[in-house]
């Protein structure tokens, strides 16, 4: 019976994960994931910091800030990725960018960016020689003298 | 002196299929997603909490690498379920479990407790299959 009521909390606990991950974009309010997990809200959150080592606000900002960096690696604009991700500010989405990668969105977008077309030039930079050899894609050996 | 393992390769039989299932139903992060060119692609893709080591999933294609017969047997072999690659960590088994069953990832053991550890077994969409064990409590 206590497996069974456990399997059922985290059942619970991971839709409300997934409800998360599928609707970061819209302005969630996290009392309403509480109440259609069933749950207090004290107790919620408390379930979930136990389960995913972050409250359900934290992991919202955490998904929202990847979302934003795989927007902002296409050459979407700042603002644009601000209110795509769900912030409603861009000065408030770009200091906590700052503070969770270490660039702003614009300095990470140009270094992305730089990344991207580096890679589409100069691909065989990126592949260790002997998965390069195998596949055919090289005539060079790693070890030879440049 | 050895340090570190830093690229290693799954053998998949469709490599957008591979991106489909390890990106957006396991969560790994991608690393360097390259066109080679007449249809091929190096793709690597990395655990969320370990960027330095490359997965590369690698098409099973005939070609440098296999003959055509090798690459029919080969794909066989990957779809029958041979290979078996490692062993995936992560924070809470029964939720991990949970969330990607809901994301119709196919399990061949339900989470365990065995004598070595808590895991299950998992398959990816080609077919090979992986342990998935929790993290021990230091």
């Amino acid at each position: 019976m206590e497996q069974y009521l456990k399997i059922y909390l985290y059942r619970r606990i991971v839709q409300a994960k997934l409800f998360i991950d599928e609707h970061f974009s819209d302005n969630i309010d996290l009392d309403n994931i509480a109440d259609e997990a069933f749950f207090s809200k004290f107790h919620f959150i408390r379930l979930f910091k136990t389960i995913y080592n972050k409250t359900p606000h934290q992991y919202l900002t955490v998904v929202r800030i990847e979302n934003a960096k795989l927007l902002l690696k296409n050459a979407v604009s700042v603002s644009e990725v601000c209110y795509s991700v769900g912030f409603v500010s861009i000065s408030s989405f770009t200091g906590l960018f700052k503070r969770t990668v270490g660039l702003t969105p614009s300095a990470y977008q140009q270094q992305q960016v730089t990344l991207k077309a580096d890679i589409a030039k100069t691909p065989l930079k990126y592949i260790p020689n002997c998965f390069a050899e195998n596949k055919g894609w090289t005539n060079n050996s790693n070890f030879e003298e440049v | 002196m050895i340090t570190k393992l830093n690229h290693v390769s799954i053998f998949v039989l469709n490599q957008d299929s591979a991106y489909e299932f390890y990106v957006n139903k396991l969560g790994f992060k991608v690393h360097t997603d390259a066109p080679m060119g007449k249809g091929m692609r190096w793709l690597t893709v990395c655990p969320p909490e370990q960027p330095d080591l490359e997965i590369s999933l690698m098409s099973i294609d005939a070609g440098m690498m296999f003959t055509k017969e090798s690459a029919e047997q080969m794909r066989e072999l990957v779809s029958k379920g041979t290979f078996g690659f490692g062993v995936f960590e992560c924070n809470d088994l029964l939720a991990t479990y949970e969330e990607l069953k809901a994301k119709g990832v196919e399990f061949k053991k339900p989470p365990t407790k065995e004598f070595y550890g808590f895991e299950a077994l998992m398959k990816d969409d080609s077919g090979n299959w992986f342990s998935l064990g929790q993290k021990k409590q230091s």
